[in-house]
């Protein structure tokens, strides 16, 4: 029997079907219990305050990445923990040495943000928000805050630690068909924008930083991507029913953690959209499913996986492939490059993880995150497009004295990153043998996510000794309770009972739009379903087609309906009237009337006039149908009507 | 001890622990009237409360507790932290030189104190290369503390005691010497060691952060490598302060001990050379001078310990109608120098001139510095300050009024003799009364003008 030449396209294909893959589409509660999926959320909402949480610079002020005055340089290093810990992802990123450099603009930072001047006190505005979302998620506030630190090596806050401080534990929402318990919720500063990490520099800029946040976390209680999607509609809803946080873009974040059965949490981070978890959180647990495939096939070829070890050479420049373009254009900047066998590792490169992405996308990931090598940084025996050639290949197996079961690797790099390279690629191969990284992963777009950095644990904390503890009294929280907004889930029900249709709950809720709606059903007596359809149809389509325009909120449609209440005017008209409002939010009602062709006349006078048109039907009579008659007529007195008779009316009278 | 069951609670807080049995490292779990809330209970500050229990929840935040409304407290475990940062023993390498580090407290290696919620220094030399493990390919690092003092809290016998210990280290070989050190009052131990230790052989600087090295951002790890490249490696054999140059992590300067100021109550560039410029800029690929005329390493162990200090000593800051009591009080408390930093070239109102005469009379020593900082006395400019030098006031030129004053302690410490007092004030030992002062001596820019703002734009704050 001769041996078919391995195809890293099919063995993809094969390990995709081995583990049972579907796409989310297909895929059933079934599916998810199968491999065990399991999530929960941090959902991270900025607040809307005059000023920063722990200095007196305005929030909520942006600077482009090249606007800056001043720049400032910093190096991260590791310290201990409360407990005497060393953390995880500390170690890790002190390995990497990054610079970190800030932009700082003078509107927008001062010296506290870049960890020059002690924290001024805690923004009391801020903490009150925090305290009214945290009763609202029905949490048990805490006696007294005590502000934390939170180590980020990452440089994203130039103090090295994120100060944060839990307002409440152990709370629930209300989904549709469950509950979901929350285990914390924490007022803390918002870190730096990342402009660019090139190699061993990070250039961030500061005008987020220091922006009061609050964090939402929930036990890891969803059982499918959709309930993950639905929890943090609801958490998102929740925070903006107070009217009192941030709505812009990057205004709600969220870290999602995920795991499958015998897997891993692990926490993709900062997801700008809620519309991206279902994705996402599908191909994480099934990357985790993945994995603990790699890890039964390793363990059954690999015994002694103790001391399991990569063989890795430097061949002198002869002995490196020919004819390879990426190759040649790292041999031009002067990269050392070296070669790698992965003893075992045959058909785990090419290894189903993720759609489109292999194990080998974690090796090149890890490499440009931990050894600061920018990608391409890498080559492999296994890819799709197989660029080095199969002469070479076996010619670098032979340098290597590989075995048949072994998967190589060349890789480059400075010269002072190759050591760390090396261990990055040797470490995580080795964790291939226990399943599933602790690690946090960027998300893109498309569902799939990458290494971002591994997983820090609650020994990054330290109590923060430069603010001194706040009391918080019942007798200040009691007063909070009396007015609070309504309970989202209860927000829900109203809009059942209301018959608004359900499309529109979603625009609604993230626009904390109820209040408006409410309030134009009581006082103008206008229905919710009306109001509820003006808005988030018409007026949600207006937004994305013109964008937003200065001037114009929410409340102009209430104004509206008054209007068209104290005027008597048929409602229908407000679509069109909305549609001039929106576009000059400055122009009075009367002239936007005049400028729909608005002419006031009676119903009678309207009705006169159906006569006569019918006969010039009669006389044109263009379909045998016997309601075009009236189709034709209501099409000829449409505009008449507008604002004077309601057109169901009108086509009765017809 | 039974005590640490309960550390740093009292009143109530204390009263509510006992009554549910419950203590320090303990993990419980607490009913109160606002839920339930689990985790371990920490020791609390000292200087706080006695309404809240402190608690680490597991997710490793740290809350409080309204002992007002706990109902129940359950004990479900129990496990005491320790901390400690790794100690591993620093190596011994042939080539590198030996470096002596003498502590005095500060904060250039520190852990947690749970007594005071803040933190206190880490010093063994295992504990140190544990932080910093760089520091084993600068020097061969051996520690001694001789005490644990905030600066504020350093004077006179500290300097003493300081000065004699590193007489001692010189006597020994120590190649160069680093002094652990708070960096509230830094220039000031900095012009006491200039005085009391005169000819070294060895660099000695003074070191400290800005910035306590519990937080990743820290100034302390790479302050403590400049130091120890100065000490070890520098040819500067002087009193030296080693603090950052610009706030980014990239060099620091070398201040000479007697023209050096902390001029930022919080910055990490917070050290400035007055007057003058810089000795030198520091980065771990060694010192590189600024100044040619320093005073020279050598390989002999000669050096001149001078100990002395006279404590009654003081200093007045001028301001606008200050009355003469204020000196007439320190004259009959015994004060025997009188450093007053006065406005502009050097001037204090009319009505403290008859306590300035009474003052000279006792044989008190008087004498005048700027609260320009930048510049020298004056006195001839104008007639106030002809009549305070008739009066007896002698004007310090540019020395800065903290050295005036560590300088008038000292000499008072040496004689009574006025007249050898106003010699030892006025004979700079190094540079604390320079000649001239360079055009490049005195540079605050000010933000905002266009060419400032490019040149911070361009270079690293």
């Amino acid at each position: 029997m001769t041996k078919l030449p391995f195809n890293p396209r099919k063995n993809y294909e094969d390990t995709r079907e081995a583990i049972g893959y579907v796409s989310r589409k297909e895929a059933t509660q079934k599916d998810y219990d199968r491999i065990g999926f399991m999530s929960g959320l941090e959902v991270h909402q900025q607040l809307k305050t005059k000023e920063k949480l722990f200095c007196h610079c305005p929030a909520g002020i942006f600077q482009k990445p090249d606007e800056y005055d001043a720049e400032v340089i910093r190096h991260m290093r590791p310290t201990l923990s409360e407990l005497g810990e060393y953390d995880g992802t500390a170690l890790m990123e002190f390995k990497t040495r990054k610079e970190i450099v800030y932009r700082i603009s003078n509107k927008t930072a001062c010296t506290y943000d870049v960890d020059d001047t002690p924290p001024f006190p805690l923004n009391r505005e801020a903490l009150g928000i925090a305290c009214e979302i945290s009763l609202l998620s029905k949490l048990n506030i805490v006696g007294e805050v005590h502000i934390t630190r939170k180590q980020y090596l990452d440089g994203s806050i130039p103090t090295g630690f994120q100060r944060t401080a839990i307002i409440g534990v152990e709370g629930e929402i209300q989904l549709k068909n469950k509950k979901v318990r929350l285990i914390q919720l924490s007022l803390e500063e918002d870190s730096c924008r990342e402009v660019s990490d090139i190699g061993h520099q990070r250039i961030y800029r500061t005008d987020r930083l220091g922006m009061p946040l609050i964090e939402t976390v929930t036990y890891p209680e969803f059982k499918n991507p959709d309930e993950v999607k639905e929890g943090a509609d609801y958490i998102r809803f929740l925070n903006r029913s107070t009217g009192k946080v941030a709505t812009g873009i990057g205004s709600t974040r969220a870290d999602v953690n995920v795991s499958c059965a015998g897997g891993t949490r692990v926490e993709i981070k900062g997801v700008a959209h809620n519309r991206w978890m279902p994705e996402l959180t599908h191909n994480e647990a099934f990357r985790q499913f993945a994995l603990l495939r790699i890890k039964e096939v390793m363990n059954k070829r690999v015994t002694d996986t103790k001391s399991w070890k990569i063989h890795a050479i430097k061949p002198a420049p002869n002995d490196l492939p020919a004819g390879i373009p990426l190759l040649n254009e790292v041999k031009a900047i002067g990269y050392p490059v070296y070669i790698i066998n992965l003893p075992g590792f045959g058909g785990m490169l090419s290894h189903f993880l993720q759609p489109e992405m292999t194990f080998a996308d974690e090796l090149t990931n890890r490499l440009k995150v931990i050894a600061c090598i920018e990608k391409p940084n890498m080559l492999h025996s296994e890819m799709f497009d197989d660029t080095v050639g199969k002469d070479n290949w076996t010619k670098i197996r032979q340098l290597l004295a590989a075995g048949e079961q072994d998967a190589q690797v060349i890789l480059w790099g400075p010269e002072a990153d190759i050591p760390t390279a090396l261990e990055t690629v040797e470490e995580r191969c080795l964790m291939a043998f226990t399943g599933v990284p602790n690690e946090t992963r960027k998300s893109f777009e498309n569902g799939t996510t990458i290494f971002e950095r591994v997983l820090p644990g609650a020994d990054r904390m330290y109590p923060d000794t430069d603010t001194a503890p706040i009391p918080l009294e019942d007798k200040v929280l009691d007063e909070m309770a009396k007015h609070l907004p309504i309970v989202t889930a209860e927000r829900f029900a109203q809009l059942r009972d209301w018959n608004v249709p359900e499309d529109t709950y979603t625009y609604i809720l993230k626009n904390n739009l109820v209040p408006i709606i409410e309030r134009a059903q009581n006082e103008l007596g206008i229905p919710a379903r009306f109001t509820a359809t003006l808005m988030a149809h018409k007026l949600n389509h207006m937004e994305r087609q013109i964008g937003p325009v200065q001037g114009f909120s929410a409340e102009k449609v209430y104004d509206l309906l008054a209007f068209q209440k104290s005027c008597n005017l048929d409602l229908e008209i407000a679509k069109k009237m909305l549609w001039v409002v929106y576009r000059h939010p400055e122009r009075n009602f009367e002239t936007v009337l005049a400028e729909v062709d608005y002419k006031k006349l009676s119903q009678d006078e309207i009705v006169k006039m159906i006569p006569t048109l019918l006969e010039d039907y009669n006389e044109i009579r263009t379909s045998k149908n016997d309601g075009a008659g009236a189709n034709w007529v209501m099409g000829k007195l449409r505009k008449e009507a507008l604002g004077n008779v309601a057109l169901k009316e009108l086509r009765g009278l017809i | 001890m039974a005590d640490d069951n309960f550390q740093g609670y009292k009143g109530l807080a204390l009263e509510t622990l006992k009554k549910f049995n419950a203590r320090v490292w303990a993990k419980v779990k607490v009913d109160t009237t606002r839920g339930v809330f689990e985790g371990t209970i920490l020791p609390r500050a000292e200087n706080t409360d006695d309404m809240h229990l402190v608690m680490k929840f597991f997710t490793g935040y740290n809350i409080g507790v309204d002992v007002g409304t706990i109902t129940n407290i359950e004990e479900l475990g129990y496990k005491k932290a320790n901390y400690k940062i790794p100690e591993k023993e620093f190596p011994y390498s042939k080539e590198l030189p030996n470096v002596k580090l003498l502590g005095t407290g500060g904060t250039i290696a520190s852990r947690l104190d749970y007594r005071t919620g803040a933190v206190i220094p880490a010093f063994s030399p295992g504990e140190l290369y544990g932080a910093v493990p760089e520091l084993a390919d600068i020097c061969n690092l051996t520690t001694e503390k001789l005490f644990g003092v905030f600066s504020e809290n350093m004077g006179p016998a500290q300097y003493k005691e300081l000065a004699i210990a590193i007489g001692k280290e010189i006597e020994k070989g120590t190649q160069g010497i680093i002094i652990g050190h708070g960096t509230d009052t830094m220039h000031y131990t900095s012009a006491a060691l200039t005085f009391m230790v005169q000819n070294s052989p060895i660099p000695i600087v003074i070191v400290g952060s800005q910035r306590s090295s519990d937080r990743p951002s820290s100034d302390a790890a790479l302050n403590l490598m400049h130091a120890a490249t100065a000490a070890g490696h520098g040819d500067i054999a002087e009193t030296m302060v080693c603090m950052f140059g610009p706030t980014s992590d990239e060099y620091g300067f070398l201040h000479r001990g007697t023209r050096v100021r902390k001029m930022h109550s919080s910055y990490r560039s917070t050290f400035r050379t007055i007057g003058d410029t810089p000795l030198a800029t520091v980065t771990r690929e060694g010192v590189f001078p600024i100044k040619q005329d320093y005073k020279r390493r050598r390989t002999d162990k000669n050096v001149t310990i001078l100990p002395y200090f006279e404590e009654k000593v003081g200093m007045i800051y001028y301001y606008t109608n200050m009355q003469p009591d204020m000196i007439d009080s320190m004259v009959d408390n015994g004060y025997k120098g009188i450093i007053i930093i006065g406005t502009g070239l050097g001037h204090v109102n009319k009505p403290l001139y008859p306590a300035i005469v009474r003052a000279a009379e006792k044989g008190v020593a008087v004498y005048m510095t700027v609260q320009t900082l930048w510049g020298y006395v004056h006195m001839f400019v104008y007639d106030t300050g002809r009549d305070l030098m008739a009066k007896g006031v002698v004007p310090a030129e540019n020395m800065l009024p903290e050295v005036a004053y560590i300088k008038l302690g000292w000499a008072l410490g040496q004689t009574n003799d006025l007249e050898k007092v106003k010699e030892i004030m006025l004979t700079p030992i190094n540079d604390e009364i320079t000649l001239r002062e360079p055009y490049n001596g005195y540079l605050i820019y000010q933000g905002g003008v266009p060419e400032v703002e490019d040149f911070i734009r361009k270079f690293h704050k």
